[in-house]
């Protein structure tokens, strides 16, 4: 009863979707502002209808209803509560509905959010998302029902993967999909601007939390994906340019290109058409990524089953989606005011900079995601695309990046002085030169490249500290540090934290490359081998039992000369629904470094394979990464990047101009004809709401949209 | 420094030209500097026979592990076992700790090279699967040559 109560959930909200597509066009062509209003409640609706769906499927899985086929191929009466739930959404069926979830979350924060938004605007902005909802509806009903019943139901299941039976993965595809569905409003919003003919500043005020929020959990669900890959997979690797890896990575520099260009577009009004086609495409990415991983096309870790029907579905739906946006781009982009002008040195042209190297980026892992797909349909030849190529693509592309981003914050909007950025950046170049002489100087063997990444990595880190100092005088008087520092926007703390959290990823990935040790060998116990100074030494192998799986437990103490310095305990699991076997690592991260040991098979005479490493300064890609996600965050709590709740003042500002084109109703005419507005009056009256620079923020911080 | 912009279009086309050439320079860079390293083809052991694979060319052999093929040397961390498509068969030897999901009649992805023997040296071994347990890519198209495992017990489509 309950599937079936889904099931017809999903159906009325596939209506309540078509309505809420169609309904608002209508009602601002005739100028009705009672039924543009409708567009929050469809979006109520039809949150509230996929939430009873994902419940039902939800329920289905908690009590092991077998007769529901999807949770008789992916779950088991054995599995501990937390994986029955991440259940739901290990496998393709539950994915989308995860992603029709959080789609219609999102319309949902829009409506409720966006209440600042011009009425006609966010109803054209609803009416995207929830055409959007309709295609991901329609393949969910079509091809992929996930409440289809099975007769004679099983008396037991088929069970989940092992390798999915980790918090760490419970959790990856919820934020990864925040992440890819988030950007579905930055590209709602696009869309909706492109369909009124007008960008402003304002515009790029509203999309930016947006694109930051989703940009947050992209970081985090990528972060995680890796992190779990590197102690889940037992090769101590955490990166490996799987396409699916690729497909998350393409939407993260996309977004964070648009990030960076939405900012020119707010204070400047410029590289607005950039910034438009930036928010497609970054969704489009999410989409691509998404159906790369669904339709079976690719050869992965991550990939799920094949099915011929699925894969048209998914081309058509690609094609309507990407093809069309890129059409009305085509064709409304022009009309769009052209751009201001800026110096080559400003704050604009090194966010010009980030963005074409980004997008250079993007387009070179799209590349060499898809080259071998293309490859095989036109001769049958199958290849793959290795890491080598994307890591010196993002070698030669990241490093300009990375020096130009200790310019960027320190020139002047319009025309800044890039030799006084020069001579505040000056003790960071001369350090960041001398460590790079250093490595290479200590490594005779000629590590240039780790020189390189070691330099550029100290050379971000200094210049965000050179940054601070600068803006809160630290050096000359520091006294007043907290007290200028306190007043710092936010946004200028987020961005900081950010970059710096880039330049310990960095520091991380040079380092833990260059000076990683690993042993692989034969262990008895009472056996030590030396890592990376560490002593290992094997102290009992025994068998241990969970609550679904049997595993071989070794106990590994680790000394450095001669003090206690912990104990790994590594796992070799074996799982008996589906029968398998998963690795569990043991890692102790210290300062220095991990330490991470993984056991292998028993080998006979009561050795077992073991493989032990020292992996010199890891945990900083998690910690910058985290640094990453923790500034996004801080500079979304800023005040000024909140839509829903301005300061009092202002606010009356920006809801009198914000509400403004709603209240003069547009003569009714057909969507096709509405002429670019004149944008002077709205961009001027925008320009003087956005608030300047260096507003003090208040103290009463309200809760955010 | 401060080299005006003058106008807008000039302005554009800076920009403009400026995207183009990173593009294009990174492609040429990449081709160049890499040339064909970076790819690598993936082949079946009836390609690989087809093709006559030089000894040391590296590529990835992807097929099944032949039953009763897998064997441990006294060392403990050197496997020898086959991969076959059930057309043809090669002989596989890796050094190093085998994934968990590795199995006789499971599918497998290796990266390595031909010796001088015809053996192929891996050096990393990939047992790749899907929710339903079989790989796109390493399940044989014609299994009549071999015995193919059973696949576990799926309820599914």
């Amino acid at each position: 009863m309950i599937p079936e109560i889904g099931h017809f959930a999903l159906i009325v909200a596939l209506i309540v979707s078509l309505m809420g597509a169609i309904v608002p066009h209508m009602a601002i062509a005739r100028g009705d502002t009672r039924l543009m209003a409708m567009a929050g409640q469809f979006a109520y609706a039809q949150f509230l209808l996929a939430t009873v769906a994902f419940a039902a499927l939800t329920y289905a899985y908690v009590i092991s209803d077998f007769s529901v086929l999807n949770v008789a191929a992916n779950s088991h009466t054995a599995k501990p509560l937390l994986y029955k739930l991440s259940g739901v959404w290990g496998n393709h069926e539950g994915s989308l509905m995860l992603w029709i979830l959080i789609l219609s979350l999102f319309s949902a924060c829009v409506a409720y959010g966006g209440k600042n938004l011009p009425l006609r605007f966010r109803s054209r902005v609803l009416a995207v998302q929830s055409a959007l909802l309709v295609g991901f509806l329609l393949f969910v009903l079509l091809t992929s029902n996930p409440f289809e019943r099975l007769d004679p139901a099983p008396f037991e299941g088929n069970g989940l993967n092992p390798l999915l039976q980790d918090p760490g993965l419970a959790f990856h595809p919820p934020m990864l999909y925040i992440g890819y569905v988030g950007l579905s409003v930055a590209f709602s919003f696009a869309v909706a601007a492109l369909i009124e003919g007008e960008v402003t500043p304002l515009w790029a005020r509203w999309v930016r939390p947006w694109t930051l929020a989703a940009w947050v959990f992209l970081t985090a669900g990528i972060a995680l994906g890796s992190w779990w890959a590197y102690y889940e997979l037992g090769w101590g690797g955490w990166w490996f340019w799987d396409p699916v890896e690729n497909a998350s990575f393409m939407p993260w520099l996309a977004a964070t290109a648009l990030l960076h260009s939405s900012i020119v577009v707010e204070k400047r009004d410029a590289l607005k058409s950039w910034t438009i086609l930036l928010a497609i495409v970054a969704f489009s990415f999410s989409l691509l990524g998404t159906f790369l991983v669904r339709s079976g096309v690719l050869t992965s870790v991550h990939a799920f089953a094949v099915d011929p029907e699925r894969g048209v579905f998914i081309l058509a739906f690609l094609a309507i989606i990407i093809g069309g946006s890129l059409a009305l781009f085509a064709w409304r982009a022009p009309k769009l005011t052209p751009s201001g002008i800026f110096s080559l040195s400003s704050r604009e042209s090194a966010l010009v900079l980030n963005n074409i190297l980004l997008a250079t980026f993007a387009a070179v892992v799209l590349v060499g995601t898809l080259y071998p797909l293309v490859l095989e349909a036109i001769n049958g030849v199958q290849i793959t695309v290795g890491p080598p190529f994307f890591e010196f693509a993002a070698t030669i592309l990241m490093s300009p990046l990375i020096v130009a981003l200790g310019f960027g914050p320190l020139l002047a909007w319009k025309r800044g002085n890039i030799s006084r950025a020069a001579q505040i950046l000056l003790p960071a170049v001369i350090i960041s030169l001398f460590v790079f002489w250093i490595t290479i100087w200590h490594d005779a063997a000629g590590m240039i490249m780790t020189g390189v990444g070691i330099g550029l990595g100290s050379w971000l880190m200094l210049s965000v500290m050179l940054e601070i100092n600068k803006k809160t005088n630290f050096w000359i008087h520091p006294r007043g540090f907290w007290r200028r520092a306190k007043k710092l926007p936010r946004a200028t703390w987020g961005m900081s934290l950010a970059h710096a959290g880039l330049g310990i990823i960095l520091l991380a990935i040079t380092v833990s490359e260059a000076w990683t040790e690993e042993t692989l060998r034969l262990m008895k116990v009472g056996d030590s081998e030396l890592v990376g100074g560490y002593n290992f030494t094997l102290e009992e192998v025994a068998p241990v039992a969970g609550p679904n799986y049997t595993a071989v437990r070794a106990h590994f103490l680790v000394e450095h000369n001669g003090n206690f310095i912990a104990r790994l305990a590594p796992e070799d699991r074996v799982y008996s629904d589906p029968p398998m076997n998963t690795t569990e690592a043991g890692i102790y991260p210290l300062i220095r470094g991990d330490l991470y040991a993984v056991i292998g098979e028993y080998a006979g005479s009561n050795a077992w394979s073991v493989r032990l490493y020292f992996k010199p300064l890891i945990s900083g890609l998690w910690l910058g990464a985290g640094l990453m996600a923790l500034g996004g965050l801080i500079s979304l709590s800023d005040r000024r990047q909140r839509i829903g709740a301005p300061a009092s003042k202002k606010r009356l500002a920006f809801v009198s101009i914000a509400a403004k084109p709603a209240k003069v109703p547009k003569p009714a005419a057909p969507a096709k004809a509405i002429k670019p507005k004149k944008p002077t009056k709205p961009t001027k009256m925008a320009k003087a709401a956005t608030p300047k620079k260096r507003t003090k923020p208040k103290k009463s911080v309200k809760t955010g949209a | 420094m401060a080299a005006g912009l003058g106008s807008r279009k000039k302005q554009r086309f800076v920009i403009v030209g400026i995207a183009l050439m990173a593009l294009m320079g990174t492609f040429l860079l990449v081709v160049f500097a890499l040339g064909g390293d970076s790819l690598s083809l993936f082949l079946n052991p009836s390609a690989v026979v087809e093709k006559n694979m030089k000894q040391g060319q590296r590529f990835r052999l992807g097929g099944l592990v032949k039953d009763g093929s897998f064997t441990k040397l006294e060392d403990g961390l050197t496997f020898n076992f086959t991969v076959t498509d059930c057309e043809a068969d090669i002989p596989v030897s890796y050094h190093g700790i085998l994934p968990d999901l590795f199995r006789e009649g499971q599918g497998v992805v290796t990266d390595g090279a031909l010796d001088g023997t015809g053996i192929f040296v891996a050096e990393s071994v990939l047992a790749k699967h899907d929710e339903n347990y079989a790989a796109p890519g390493t399940m044989p198209e014609n299994t009549d040559g071999c015995k193919h495992p059973e696949k576990s017990a799926s309820i599914g489509p």
